[in-house]
């Protein structure tokens, strides 16, 4: 460790401190390596693999309909989008033309499942800086996506609803209702987050300024999602390359320029008035068909390479699926959003404090089995 | 820029490659494994092609060759490709980095450390990422074999 002389001839070194694989702050098992001169942060070093599963190597063995139960147990709050993307990847293969049915409740799915993820985060947020009433307020909202959710598929988490070719079943009688209940209490509940965090002092004096990741940066290493639409970076798959009903609604992209915790925070709380306004423009339209289109019961992709993306709660998933005509694929790499953007943590976080590093984790909103895989 | 605009551009570079569009979607460049680090430098430094964002970095083991595939695009300019570049040798597979053009790719060229065993030469901290330093063997190599962990159908 470097010796470091301080201004009164005092000498002082660096050393290292173990953030996690157990710290709260964390929010799952990734241990944080970190490189200290005093509270200065001069490097820090993530140690991965407390809960890696080798997904990769599993599809390697596994047919294409048990592949989409491995995904939702990567990104836990985006299941229902994981499933999606290996669907699509699938169906792209096949080259299935699916109801729009289908599309329009999967967009909607989505869009609550990108809802649940950013109430979460939001709870967390506020309580990893120090506001523990803000836990309380979003899982009680979130309850009631989660309600939906099980009502829709059984599950609450896990959703496992896509399969290749369309739905697992058709939606509940009750799906539209209590959605347009969900959005009609939500509109009333999501301004109370701002009144009770956003303009917070204490937790502007915790964010503002704190953590800035230029959009250079930003580019280069490979950040997408909110982190990256807070740094200016406009990455957003729905926009992009749209999937599913996305390109059949009109939503604003949110981007901010200041590249700090703050913005970070702000991108995430506007795109769930987005989330919002996408949901009410579809659930009324939801067109009559098929749920599914069946497909054979063993799958073979064309031989060939099929890479599919979509935009998670966390940014930009994408399933890149090598096939050489079997029923298994040759193999898979789930390109994902978490561990890109681990990758821009240690230059984000260094030359801040601890205290810094807590909420900059906590503004990427990392979820540890997505990027460990 | 179009796939046939970018097939021209590239051809001018004077680079040994193998183009293909054929099963799949993305324009695909298989680039010598000495070539690498200069191609990848070109394809972000040149105006006109300006590969700014690396997207995915995939290990792959195609039985005899090991290698690795970059999904590379454009920010600006919108245009997506593939490069792809592999080895021969097993025992100490060895290829250039490209985390000083794109910085992700440290992270990235660990993984495939850990899972493949290739190497990186010129990589900063090249160590096992997920795995234990002292776990033996590349797990996502198609020879590996683990008869405590896997499960053989």
């Amino acid at each position: 460790m470097a010796e470091i002389e301080t201004e009164n001839k005092i000498k002082s070194e660096e050393y290292f401190v173990n953030m996690g694989p157990q710290h709260p702050a964390a929010h799952g098992v990734l241990r944080l390596i970190l490189t200290i001169d005093g509270e200065t942060i001069v490097n820090v070093d993530p140690d991965l693999g407390y809960i890696h599963r080798s997904i990769e190597k599993m599809c390697e063995r596994d047919s294409y309909q048990q592949i989409v139960h491995l995904t939702d147990r990567m990104d836990y709050l985006s299941s229902h989008i994981n499933n999606e993307a290996v669907c699509l990847a699938v169906e792209k293969g096949l080259q299935l033309e699916i109801p729009d049915r289908v599309k329009v409740i999967r967009t909607i799915l989505s869009e609550l499942t990108r809802l649940a993820s950013h109430q979460l985060w939001w709870g967390v947020m506020g309580m990893d800086v120090g506001a523990l009433t803000t836990y309380f307020y979003a899982f009680r909202d979130r309850e009631m996506i989660n309600d939906i959710f099980e009502e829709t598929c059984g599950a609450r988490l896990t959703m496992n609803y896509n399969i290749p070719g369309g739905l697992m079943y058709d939606i509940h009688p009750n799906f539209v209702k209590r959605v347009k209940e969900f959005v009609a209490h939500f509109k009333t509940k999501l301004p109370e987050y701002d009144r009770l965090l956003s303009g917070n002092i204490i937790f502007i004096n915790r964010t503002k300024g704190v953590g800035v990741l230029s959009r250079e940066d930003a580019i280069s290493f490979g950040v997408s999602g909110p982190v990256a639409r807070g740094s200016g970076f406009a990455s957003d798959v729905r926009k992009r390359h749209p999937y599913s009903a996305y390109d059949r609604v009109s939503f604003k992209e949110i981007v901010m320029n200041e590249g700090d915790t703050l913005a970070r925070y702000k991108v995430r709380i506007l795109e769930m008035w987005e989330s919002l306004s996408i949901i009410e423009q579809l659930i009324d339209n939801i067109p009559e068909g098929d749920h599914l289109v069946p497909t054979k019961a063993v799958i073979k992709l064309p031989k060939g390479e099929f890479y599919q993306r979509v935009e998670t709660a966390r940014g930009e998933l994408g399933v890149y699926i090598n096939s050489d005509g079997n029923k298994n694929p040759y193999r898979v790499k789930f390109r994902s959003p978490g561990f890109s953007n681990l990758s821009a943590l240690n230059h984000v976080a260094k030359g801040g404090k601890i205290g810094d590093l807590v909420s900059i984790m906590a503004s990427f909103d990392f979820v540890i089995p997505d990027i460990d895989r | 820029m179009s796939n046939e605009e970018l097939i021209k551009l590239i051809d001018t570079w004077g680079f040994t490659l193998q183009t293909t569009e054929e099963g799949t979607e993305f324009l695909t460049f298989t680039v010598r494994k000495e070539d690498l680090h200069e191609f990848c430098r070109k394809l972000k430094a040149d105006p006109a092609t300006h590969f700014d964002l690396l997207f995915c970095v995939t290990g792959m083991d195609w039985g005899n060759e090991l290698g690795v595939i970059y999904h590379l695009a454009s920010t600006d300019l919108k245009h997506e490709i593939v490069v792809k570049v592999m080895t021969a040798d097993r025992e100490t597979p060895e290829l250039d980095t490209v985390c000083d053009i794109w910085r992700t790719a440290e992270f990235h060229e660990m993984e495939v450390f850990d899972f493949f065993g290739i190497r990186f030469k010129g990589h900063p901290n090249l160590k096992r990422l997920f795995l234990t330093p002292d776990w033996d063997g590349y797990p996502l190599r198609k020879d590996y074999v683990d008869e405590a962990n896997m499960v053989i159908k």
